[in-house]
């Protein structure tokens, strides 16, 4: 088996001959789905808030209205990501899977800088090809982190952060209203301002706003926060098409009951005994 | 003449001029195909600046500022339909223009396209019927503001106004009609159009709900009249404000009838 | 013209009450011209599971192969079927794989998981999930399929019903597209089999 099959791991390149003479000889390549996004987060006494839009666009069209930009990295570490939209799904994924694996040989509870050193560095190798924009926030065994990761591996880590097309936008109403030592609430208020600012005021956010609160004590992820973009009018009638309203070609319906043999059951994990990750 | 290419991020791969050597990336080079707000993206379909050097930026006169407009019209009514969002690339520079102008008393005009040609079309289309008015003492006729804006878009063959039209409004008979055209004034006298941004989400909804093209001969049922008519193009419009980020805020409506024409305005999301 | 819309061909899927169905136009072209009207895009992959893809029919038929492939291996070494949601991660990581020489194609997958609960999602060519519980859509008309699903649709139909809505939500987006269309088929999978109608729409 080739790369086409069993790949043992990483990328493949098989098609990229292929697709670059395609290219040469033309065919523009394809677009990647986007996410032209606000994400943010701020630091707030003992612990951070994340928060994002729910948009995912293909150039001026709206391919997601209720997507989930704030992945899941480890229990209490959460990430934002902005950029081409596969990047980000499976960066994330990526690199949480080698934090748990990580957290398992090392009998320790993951920690924020861990992820980011894990992210920069993927990132970094990948010379910005991956283009993926993180707000990167959790509590760990030092307190509460809040960074962001750019494209091309460089981080920063300051109190209240901004990515994306939106980021302008929010980062004004963060500008204008952070205070330090903050409240959960006033830390929540002030990160749904911020995704609000981009929702409304970029064309590339929209949607609900999803939030994610991290303290020491665990995580609440708050899908659509603020749903201040449902849709307004629906024709009171509807559209009843009356059966046989589609033609159909004579004779060409077919049925096909299920085959004999075995089915989808169900999953069940075995009983296992959990791991004493813990710092 | 070095003109930049589109890098090809998805491809993962620097572009490479024929018989050159593959080469890293540069400063000028990186430029994402599908970002709106790019500047020196040939490949974008929203009409940016086109690089013609490392840095230099020829003046572009053309750009899109978005917007759907829409015209049904029936046996005895016409229903035009414009949104207000005025946008440029990722931002709105305003939620609240008029795109949509009553010519008549029985013809009503909405266009998409670039913002200052449709007030500039718009106000040369007043002084027009206008000057018509006093010079043969009654209002231009549905049919004759057609082949008007026909002939004024044409005129203009080599340097166009950068909108696109739907009219609609009722003819001499007394019966509704639609009329849409593109920026350099071919047009045709139709049921159900739309026109802009929102164009390819709408048109097949009026095709198939003011026509019915896709349904049995023996299932099609009655003509719309004026009220489904107006919930139909509220509903659609409504549908193309979910979908297309150019297309929002507020819609106005006008429906034209034998009594005149009515203005009615409706919300559509805001983000 | 992207490589995308080389072939053309476009697919869309939606949810119904404890059915789904997913359709998709029968069109093979090169470019303007075209060459078949008897193409498939549709596949089944088991008896509550169907895949359907559009772009670039190269990568379309290799990627059918591929994923036989794979769910075969999968059914022999696990003894059981693969459930919708599995799959698209199979279909997504698959794709991620080739990030950075992709396979020119967008997958949509509809099926009913074990309770008979709809399961639809639309990828695009890097394999980025879009999880549906109304529609999803791909192809050369995804646009004006998005339109005429965001207007017609509403939940929870019958199956009969649900043919209705997809067919016409279909074939009002295909007459508007010049390089998909030529017939199109429709599958209703419910809990107690597929059925599947051939639409007679325009040939042109």
């Amino acid at each position: 088996m080739t790369s086409s099959g069993n790949a043992p791991g990483g990328f493949s390149f098989d098609n990229v001959i292929r697709n670059s003479m395609l290219q040469q000889k033309g065919y523009a390549p394809p677009t990647a789905r986007k996410t032209g996004t606000t994400i943010a987060g701020v630091v707030f006494s003992g612990g951070v808030v994340l928060g994002a839009d729910t948009r995912a666009t293909s150039g001026p069209t709206v391919f997601e209205k209720n997507c989930q930009k704030i992945h899941y990295i480890a229990d209490s570490i959460m990430c934002c990501g902005a950029g081409t939209a596969a990047d980000t799904d499976a960066t994330t994924q990526l690199i949480s899977s080698q934090l748990a694996l990580h957290s398992l040989a090392t009998r320790r509870a993951p920690r924020v800088a861990t992820a980011l050193n894990m992210l920069k560095q993927m990132l970094f190798r990948y010379q910005g090809h991956i283009s993926a924009a993180l707000v990167l926030g959790g509590v760990d065994f030092h307190g509460p982190h809040l960074y962001t990761v750019y494209p091309h591996g460089s981080t920063d880590r300051l109190p209240y952060v901004t990515m994306g097309s939106g980021s302008l936008a929010a980062m004004a109403v963060f500008e204008s209203k952070y205070k330090e030592d903050m409240t959960a609430d006033e830390a929540k208020q002030l990160v749904y301002e911020g995704i609000s600012a981009g929702i409304f005021n970029d064309l590339g956010s929209g949607g609900n706003v999803d939030l994610c609160i991290i303290t020491k004590e665990g995580k609440e992820l708050i899908r659509g926060y603020a749903k201040e973009n449902e849709r307004k009018y629906r024709r009171p009638a509807g559209y009843i098409f009356p059966h046989g309203a589609t033609p159909v070609i004579a004779g060409s319906e077919q049925f096909k009951g299920p085959e004999k043999g075995f089915s989808v059951v169900a999953e069940v994990a075995p009983a296992q005994d959990t791991m004493d990750v813990s710092a | 003449m070095s003109v930049l290419r589109p890098n090809a991020s998805v491809m993962g791969l620097p572009y490479t001029a024929p018989g050159n050597a593959p080469r890293g990336f540069t400063l000028g080079e990186h430029v994402d195909p599908e970002d709106p707000l790019e500047v020196g993206n040939s490949s974008n379909p929203h009409g940016k600046p086109r690089a013609i050097g490392p840095m230099g930026r020829r003046f572009q006169p053309y750009k899109n500022n978005g917007g759907t407009v829409v015209a049904v019209s029936g046996k005895d009514y016409s229903v035009i339909a414009s949104d207000t969002r005025l946008g440029s690339g990722y931002s709105v520079p305003s939620r609240n223009v008029s795109r949509i102008i009553k010519l008549t008393d029985k013809c009503v005009l909405a266009s998409s396209g670039m913002q200052s040609d449709i007030a500039v079309l718009h106000k040369v289309l007043r002084i027009r019927l206008t000057q018509y008015q006093y010079a043969h003492h009654q209002e231009m006729s549905l049919t004759a503001i057609s082949q008007m804006l026909s002939t004024m878009l044409y005129y203009r063959r080599f340097q166009p106004y950068y909108t696109f039209n739907v009219l609609g409004g009722i003819d001499a008979e007394g019966h509704g009609w639609s009329y849409s055209y593109d920026a350099i004034g071919s047009h045709e006298k139709v049921r159900a159009v739309c026109s802009g941004t929102g164009q390819n989400l709408l048109q097949p909804i009026l095709d198939n709900q003011v026509e019915f093209r896709q349904t049995a001969p023996e299932k099609k049922p009655e003509e719309l009249s004026l009220e489904p008519c107006v919930e139909l193009v509220k509903d659609a419009f409504t549908s193309a404000g979910e979908r297309d980020i150019y297309t929002g805020d507020i819609v106005e409506l006008a429906k034209v009838t034998a009594k005149g024409v009515e203005i009615e305005k409706f919300e559509l999301r805001s983000d | 013209m992207s490589i995308l819309e080389y072939n053309g061909g476009c697919v869309i899927a939606m949810a119904g009450k404890d059915c789904v169905a997913i359709a998709s136009d029968h069109r093979l072209g090169v470019q303007l011209t075209t060459v078949a009207m008897d193409a498939t895009r549709i596949f089944p992959m088991h008896d509550k599971l169907y895949l359907g893809l559009t772009g670039l029919m190269t990568d379309i038929t290799t990627l059918d192969q591929l994923f036989r492939f794979r769910l075969e291996m999968y059914e022999m070494r696990e003894n059981r079927k693969i459930k919708p949601k599995t799959f698209s991660n199979l279909v997504s990581s698959t794709l991620y794989g080739k990030r950075f020489g992709p396979y020119f194609s967008e997958p949509v997958i509809a099926g009913l998981d074990k309770d008979n609960k709809p399961f639809l999602c639309s990828m695009d060519l890097l394999g980025c999930i879009a999880e549906a519980d109304d529609f999803a859509v791909a192809g050369t008309c995804a646009e004006s399929l998005l339109g005429t699903c965001e207007t017609f649709y509403r939940p929870n139909l019958e199956p009969e019903d649900l043919f209705e809505t997809v067919s016409q939500s279909l074939l009002a987006a295909l007459d508007r597209d010049c390089i998909s269309g030529w017939g199109a088929v429709v599958h209703i999978i419910t809990k107690d089999g597929v059925t599947t109608r051939e639409l007679d729409g325009r040939m042109d």
